[in-house]
């Protein structure tokens, strides 16, 4: 799976590769993928076979890595409709495939869920989630929970209604759809719920929290990352940002945007709910990942979940409660004034969203999140939390939006900068126990690509602008680098090859978000361009060019 | 001499009720549409057609011609201006720099700048996800949009072109624009 494991660790058992030898690695194999828009996707081995889906249109290649040189066994194209490519909010991405028992399972951008026989690459089934026409559209990577294959959608930004599903893995039939918003009904919220805070505790409040309908395009959509705890068996999955983006057209706490949830994976059904931001007002969104973690805590070992949230403070969670642990802030906040420990309330420092039309300045973070869907890494052996953050702030000013299906629902115009003149980007290594951030290397981008930690202590992540980096897993220093094709969003991985040595494989392919300025060709004279992202990365095209390409390192 | 004449001419036809005075000048030459509403939220819930669509043709470009087609038009262009909000487009294309969708401040057209191509664009979509407009907007309207989304890539008289608007400025005000070939967006 894309994540490693079910725990979201990202950490890789292996450790051939140490300090003491990465100074020799170098590439064994690359493939151009033939795409150059952003590669978000992650590569994954299973059956000495390794797998990756393309962006747009989500090609998927497999390579054999038992031997040598990596000849590809089958391609498999799923020929999605290329009209969908208009509503995908954050370039036409694809986070990755998911393999379970001989079957490898994707979402396409036109919301389709695929199986294939991962031996040939024959499809087994495909089922349709919905319609693009309406905004949605599907990046996020599967996971695969005791026979069922769960998938969640995208498109908040077009006012879709989010929701996450359950497909038979065998047969690929929908078994059950918790939506994010709505009845208690269509959230799957029953006997079971009991959320830990007066706050997420009522009745219907997916409708009530709402001005009348706005909960049917209200968003909160699961396009991040899914994390499963076998023992307590409970899914946990963060739900995306309201819609509109103009928070003066939904007044309300927006229920179940931006909130975690713990659900049954056989029904659906949720146990506990948590909403990080209320009427989430910057667009923060709950959709990053969660990472699963036993700690001793005050004398005990506790059974924990991680969120580093979009709105800047990483949430510490007993994840078979609900109750929060600790909430502190990992970038530079200046919305809000923390995390209330007894209520759960995020303390926005401004009373009241701003009237439409006025610009408010220097809202930190801005809307893209200290973090957004670039996940972190954890390894037990350093008990660290490696994170990619951004630093960046922006300005904002709101104005009343159309509901129109199929076109963006947002009502909101800005601008990113960096806070205060500093980098832009940041790596960081997070320590949940002592709530402090141990180590941080500033980059000049921000840091979109995922981590990967390693049992010989090394973390690697790579930079848009096309360096991949390998540094010490204690102290931050940096190890080995390699500059690629292009900038890399994607998520590094390693794997142990057919002759017994462990590899470490990424796609480079600038793009996502916030390198949208490169894989569309945006106009850097316009500062709102890319929802105002482009204002923060006007140099991007200086330093690199599109470009889809997968990189396979070892130690000769 | 010809300071005083223009000045008695001015007050000529202020005082006779005509307009003659100005017939040469573009910036005045209102045409006088009915009353702007904003898209009503619950009528447009439904799915918007995605068509594929070629390049218009010359049908197109000529019904723009005979139809009183004026983009050098301060009213047309801020009327543009109104809708390009209303309808959505400045969510895809920012303020002519793009994002989801490509930027409309440069030199590079992917299905043409011609008046009858772009509304052509507008209303029946094109298939890499600009959706179709058809049906949802009066073709006056339409061609309105057409002319602001030109001006977004200085392709309309600087003098009728609208100043910067009244919300959060993404760049230069669309009196000021220039179009740049693509690779020297890079600067």
């Amino acid at each position: 799976m894309a994540a490693h494991d079910y725990s979201n660790t990202r950490y890789s058992p292996l450790g051939e590769i140490t300090a003491a030898n990465i100074d020799k690695m170098q590439p064994a194999w690359t493939f151009s993928t033939s795409v150059d828009r952003g590669h978000e996707g992650v590569p994954i081995v299973a059956d000495d076979t390794l797998f990756i889906v393309t962006p747009f249109p989500n090609r998927v290649i497999a390579f054999d890595v038992s031997k040598p040189g990596a000849t590809i066994k089958w391609t498999f194209e799923p020929k999605p409709d290329r009209g969908a490519q208009g509503v995908a909010c954050c370039d036409v991405v694809n986070r990755g495939a998911v393999y379970n028992d001989g079957r490898l399972f994707f979402d396409t951008i036109d919301n389709q869920v695929i199986a294939l026989d991962a031996a040939n690459g024959k499809e087994i089934w495909r089922v349709r989630l919905g319609s693009f026409t309406s905004g949605q559209s599907m990046t996020m990577s599967p996971l695969v929970v005791k026979g069922q294959v769960l998938v969640g959608n995208s498109g908040a930004a077009f006012g879709v209604r989010g929701f996450i599903a359950a497909i038979d893995a065998g047969k690929g039939r929908e078994t059950w759809r918790a939506w994010s918003t709505g009845p208690d009904k269509d959230v799957h919220i029953g006997q079971g719920f009991s959320p830990f805070y007066a706050a997420d505790r009522g009745t219907d409040l997916g409708v009530s929290t709402w001005p009348p309908d706005g909960w049917k395009t209200g968003g909160g959509t699961v396009d991040g990352w899914l994390s499963y705890d076998a023992e307590l068996d409970l899914v946990f999955h963060g739900t995306g940002r309201p819609a509109p983006r103009n928070p003066l057209q939904r007044p309300g706490s927006n229920k179940w945007t931006s909130t975690l949830f713990a659900r049954r994976p056989a029904t659906g059904d949720a146990v506990w709910a948590y909403q990080m931001s209320p009427n989430d007002r910057h667009g923060y969104d709950g959709s990053n990942e969660n990472v699963l973690v036993e700690l001793p805590l005050a004398g005990r070992q506790r059974k924990l979940l991680m969120h580093p949230d979009g709105n800047g403070h990483i949430y510490v969670i007993d994840r078979a409660s609900g109750e929060l642990v600790s909430a502190d802030p990992f970038v530079f906040v200046s919305t809000s004034q923390g995390v209330d420990r007894a209520t759960g309330a995020l303390a926005y420092r401004a009373a009241q969203p701003p009237p439409a039309g006025r610009v408010v300045r220097d809202s930190c973070p801005g809307s893209a999140g200290a973090k957004n869907w670039q996940p972190g890494a954890w390894s037990p052996r350093t008990r660290l939390l490696y994170l990619p953050v951004q630093n960046l702030c922006e300005d904002t000013a709101f104005f009343a939006a159309s509901q129109i299906a199929g076109t963006p629902y947002l009502g909101a115009e800005a601008k990113m900068h960096p806070h205060r003149g500093e980098a832009r980007g940041a790596f960081i290594a997070w320590d949940p126990i002592a709530r402090r951030k141990v180590w941080s290397i500033a980059e000049r981008f921000p840091v979109w690509s995922g981590a990967l930690a390693t049992a010989g202590d090394l973390v690697f992540y790579g930079t848009m602008d096309g360096w991949l980096k390998a540094v010490d897993a204690r102290n931050g220093r940096e190890l080995w680098k390699y500059k690629a094709v292009s900038g890399i969003v994607g998520q590094p991985m390693s794997y142990r090859g057919g002759d017994g040595h462990q590899y470490v494989a990424v796609l480079a392919g600038v793009g996502g978000w916030a390198g949208l300025i490169v894989s569309n060709a945006l106009d850097a004279r316009d500062g709102t361009a890319a929802g105002g992202f482009v204002n923060a990365m006007k140099d991007l095209p200086k330093v690199t060019g599109k470009g889809g390409m997968l990189y396979v390192f070892r130690i000769p | 001499m010809v300071k005083r004449s223009t000045r008695l001419a001015v007050i000529g036809a202020t005082a006779l009720g005509l307009l003659v005075g100005f017939s040469g000048c573009e910036r005045e030459a209102r045409r006088f549409a009915a009353a702007p509403r904003p898209p009503d939220a619950r009528a447009q819930a439904e799915s918007l057609s995605q068509q594929q669509a070629g390049p218009a043709g010359p049908g197109m470009r000529e019904a723009a011609a005979a139809g009183g087609y004026a983009e050098d038009n301060a009213y047309t262009l801020a009327q543009g201006k109104l809708y390009y909000r209303w309808f959505n487009c400045v969510g895809c294309h920012a303020q002519g720099g793009g994002g989801i969708g490509p930027a409309l401040m440069d030199a590079s057209w992917i299905y043409g700048k011609e008046p009858g191509d772009v509304f052509t664009t507008i209303m029946d979509g094109r298939p890499n996800g600009m959706p179709s407009f058809r049906g949802r907007l009066p073709e006056q309207q339409a061609w309105q949009l057409v002319a602001y989304v030109r001006s977004l890539s200085g392709l309309v008289s600087g003098d009728a072109a609208t100043n910067r608007g009244d919300t959060l400025a993404g760049g230069q005000p669309e009196y000021l624009r220039d179009p740049l070939p693509p690779e020297d967006k890079k600067r």
